[in-house]
């Protein structure tokens, strides 16, 4: 098993060099100057263009700002954004967390929901409750989801008045933030009612950012799981006389995870990476609107390191994902 | 001092202020973050409303909801005669923000005003470059070719001296960027090895201190009870709840969840304005957006080919369909609610077969040109593309053929700069200081050519005019030469000029004292909660 992370873990280097190449290229690719853009429609005379630039390092050859970048994260120093002037790594971990923990809860609640769903699908192919939740499971994949959101937001916030309409706690409540991950810095806090309100503030954000996720994995799974159905130790097992729970709870089921895991283990990836719109909508603090706003700033540290960051992020859960393969399927690990 | 220990010092004291105040905490549902909380580096108004508005003051200020300059840590001044040397007493007894990070030993005094611009202006003041220094406004403004030295005549005496005369100077003065730090506060960052701190953790002598700033969530005020303006400010706490999305704003005032929101969606408003929850408040904005032909550049180096375009232009149109109402037909290069506004000035009639009939007067046909339209929207153009559109479709009637171009925003910033450009560009300015000169002289002086003048127009009778207009400190003279320059222009025609925004903003019921700001800020200075 030492062995099978090591040789994950060794794969981890080209990826992580990859990555810092392609993101300090392609955003440098990009046009429009990071000064000409900061300076709007003011414009900036010739004398501070170039007093910019050389502070900015961008008179040096592109190799050597790449050399300095390169020997920078080395060390842990990502640098500092040209627009706030914060230290990259500080914004992305005052950021990340709230990211990770919507992440998380819509992963959750994506499983949760799917996976029963895929498998009631598989065990009544072709019946109604199946073309139901798989019709129901294409409209969430194809819904976009800044209607989809607005349209939570005006019933259940708007009118039914039972969620909160943006942010990540209702603002009466104003504690540290030891962890950064709301729902535990509210129970830490000790404080009244802080911790209903933070799950409150999670249930339609999570909803929404669920909903794409959910319908893929619940597709996945019925797909999986009639694959499964049809081989030969099913019919045996249930030739047996298995009851049916048993047949498809353990037997199919176990063997129907691996692709399951894979799509699970790509939609966080994807969700990590920071969903834009919801956030946006949700005036949620994450780093998919820090990293575009980034993006259109020319801010170029950030759109590095954030990219950097990310892929890091991606690369942990993808390994994690690999060791699940592992703990599911003995041969795999042993290969 | 990190945010963390920040939060664990101040949480407790507003957390269990809590409900209790309560009915004094304003929420503003904010558009954005600020991009820091030193005003000086930054432009965007979003920086503005959440550092200079709130935590600073000015030696000057502007008077909310006027263009009018008022004393502010300026008690009065006075202007040598040849307009050079300006001598400002400022106003004892007014301390800086005691705050968890920071707590003064000395009240302000003219140190701080010294610190304040010296930083901006001297390449090797210590505090020029530790905030990655990008003075935008102070060189935006040629601050540092107009001031020549500022000394300290005693502790509550400060003396501006300047290279030339320039009338404005006074309302540069007012604006965000000479908000007024403390050098104190400034020594101790810079003693402690975290002079960055001065951009995060701002300290002031404005209306609300500074608790905490969420990145991207929530920004926390409290009252500053030594205020210099007696019984001012009103509210206990102004909370920012940053809120991107302008639907969701609109939600959010609707359940409650915030008193004060910027930027509607113009879609919105109609519903906004039938609301019993919302009131709904509305200014002309101090802006222009024009579309800037290229002088330079057969044919539109002729005044008659200029003239024609202009009046193939419906810009009522233009108003109804790209601002849905929330903007005003533009005859004038300066805003209504200027002063010097020349409301004589007849605007070219929408007359498509006259315009046809100049041109070929003029001896133009098949004239093919392009319009640029820019890739962002802003308030004096909320889309550019479909202005252009409309634009095309118009020209079209009088047989110019238009290309429509567009370029990343920081390339076309920097093409339409060009004196060889090709086309007409569609672009706006929103006003800095309430002064005509920040508009007729930035955007359409000699100075301005391959800059922001983005017509590349320099025309000899309105340069006199405006350079006169400039040194001059007697208002109604000031007042009667802009009026002029206005007329030189309709007649030149450089640009088309096509629309002033109105600005809206929806509050609750329980909001009173907000006055809509002509220079876009969002002041709650005055603002209060009805119980």
């Amino acid at each position: 098993m030492l062995r099978y992370l090591l040789s994950k873990l060794m794969t981890f280097v080209p990826t992580f060099i990859g990555v810092t190449l392609i993101s300090f290229v392609f955003i440098r690719a990009l046009p429009g100057d990071p000064i000409i853009v900061m300076a709007g429609e003011r414009g900036i005379t010739p004398e501070r263009y170039d007093e910019l630039r050389t502070q900015f390092g961008f008179d040096q050859p592109i190799y050597i700002q790449f050399w300095d970048y390169l020997t920078g994260v080395l060390q842990g120093d990502l640098g500092t954004s040209f627009v706030t002037k914060k230290p990259v790594w500080d914004e992305f971990f005052a950021l990340f967390p709230a990211t990770l923990e919507l992440s998380l809860c819509a992963i959750i609640l994506a499983v949760l929901i799917g996976v029963p769903a895929g498998i009631i699908a598989a065990t009544k192919r072709g019946k109604f409750l199946d073309r139901a939740l798989m019709s129901t499971a294409l409209i969430g994949y194809s819904m976009p989801i800044f209607w989809w959101a607005l349209l939570l937001i005006i019933v259940f916030s708007g009118n039914l008045g039972w969620t909160p309409v943006s942010g990540r706690i209702d603002l009466l409540y104003f504690f540290p933030a030891h962890t950064g991950f709301m729902l535990i810095d509210s129970l830490l806090s000790g404080q009244d009612g802080a911790f209903g309100s933070a799950v409150k503030h999670l249930i339609l954000p999570s909803i929404v950012l669920a909903t794409v996720p959910l319908a893929v994995i619940a597709r996945q799974t019925r797909s999986a799981m009639l694959e499964v159905l049809s081989e030969d130790y099913i019919r045996t097992a249930r030739a047996k006389g298995l009851a049916p729970a048993r047949v498809n709870g353990v037997h199919a089921l176990r063997n129907a995870m691996i692709p399951v895991v894979t799509v699970i283990g790509l939609s966080v990836g994807t969700l990590l990476a920071g969903a834009i719109l919801t956030e946006t909508i949700f005036s949620w603090p994450g780093i998919g609107k820090w990293m575009v706003d980034s993006i259109f700033r020319r801010d170029y540290p950030v759109v590095q390191g954030g990219l950097l960051l990310v892929a890091v992020a991606v690369m942990v859960v993808n390994l994690v994902v690999d060791l699940l393969y592992g703990l599911i399927n003995p041969k795999i690990r042993k290969r | 001092m990190s945010l963390r220990t920040l939060l664990a010092t101040t949480g407790l004291l507003i957390a269990t202020a809590g409900a209790a105040a309560a009915s004094g905490t304003l929420v503003y549902c904010s558009e954005g973050s600020p991009e820091g909380f030193d005003p000086a580096l930054y432009t965007s108004g979003t920086t503005f409303d959440a550092s200079s508005q709130t935590v600073y003051s000015r030696l000057v200020e502007f008077k909310t909801g006027t263009t009018e300059v008022v004393p502010g840590l300026a008690e009065s001044w006075e202007v040598s005669e040849d307009g050079l040397e300006y001598t400002f007493k400022l106003r004892g007894d007014i301390p800086f923000h005691t705050t968890s990070f920071f707590t003064p030993s000395r009240t302000f005094n003219a140190d701080d005003v010294i610190f304040t611009f010296e930083r901006q202006l001297k390449d090797d003041h210590p505090f020029h470059t530790a905030s990655g220094g990008t003075w935008e406004y102070f060189d935006g403004m040629s601050m540092g070719d107009l001031i020549a030295s500022i000394e300290k005549v005693d502790d509550l005496t400060v003396k501006f001296k300047l290279n030339r005369t320039e009338a404005p100077f006074i309302a540069n003065l007012a604006m965000d960027f000479a908000s007024i730090l403390s050098a104190e506060y400034a020594d101790s960052l810079a003693a402690a090895g975290t002079p960055e701190m001065l951009n995060q953790e701002p300290v002031g002598t404005g209306p609300f201190q500074f608790v905490a700033y969420q990145k991207d969530a929530v920004i926390r005020y409290t009252k500053n009870p030594a205020y210099f303006r007696d019984g001012l400010p009103k509210l206990d706490n102004l909370i920012f709840a940053i809120t991107p999305d302008a639907s969701v704003r609109y939600q959010k005032l609707q359940a409650g969840e915030c008193h004060v929101m910027p930027y509607p969606n113009p879609a919105d408003l109609a519903e906004m304005s039938d609301s019993e929850d919302i009131v709904l408040k509305e200014q002309e904005g101090l802006n222009v957006g024009y579309l800037a032909y290229n002088t330079q550049v057969a044919p539109f180096d002729n005044p008659v080919v200029r003239k024609a375009l202009n009046m193939a232009i419906d810009k009522q149109a233009i108003i109804d369909v790209v601002f849905q109402g929330a903007g005003q037909v533009a005859k004038n290069p300066i805003p209504p609610t200027m002063w010097s506004y020349n409301e004589a000035v007849t605007d070219d009639a929408y007359d498509p077969e006259a315009a046809k009939a100049m041109l070929a007067e003029a001896g133009v046909s098949d004239l093919d040109m392009k319009i640029w339209a820019m890739p962002v929207q802003r308030p004096y153009n909320p889309n550019a593309r479909r202005m252009a559109e409309l634009m095309q479709a118009d020209f079209a009637k009088v047989g110019v053929d238009v290309e429509i171009v567009s370029y990343e925003w920081g390339e076309y910033l920097d093409r339409s700069k060009d004196v060889d450009r090709d086309g007409a560009v569609l672009l706006g300015w929103t006003g800095d200081n309430g002064d005509p000169d920040n508009f007729l002289a930035v955007l359409l002086g000699c100075d301005g050519v391959g800059g922001s003048n983005r017509a590349q127009w320099c025309y000899e009778p309105f340069e006199d005019i405006i350079q006169k207009a400039k040194t001059s400190s007697d208002p109604a003279e000031r007042t009667a030469l802009y009026e002029e320059a206005q007329v030189i222009f309709k007649d030149q025609a450089p640009w088309a000029t096509i629309a002033h925004s109105v600005v809206f903003m929806p509050l609750r019921p329980e909001v009173e004292g907000y006055v809509v700001h002509p220079l876009g800020s969002h002041i709650f200075t005055e603002v209060s909660l009805a119980e």
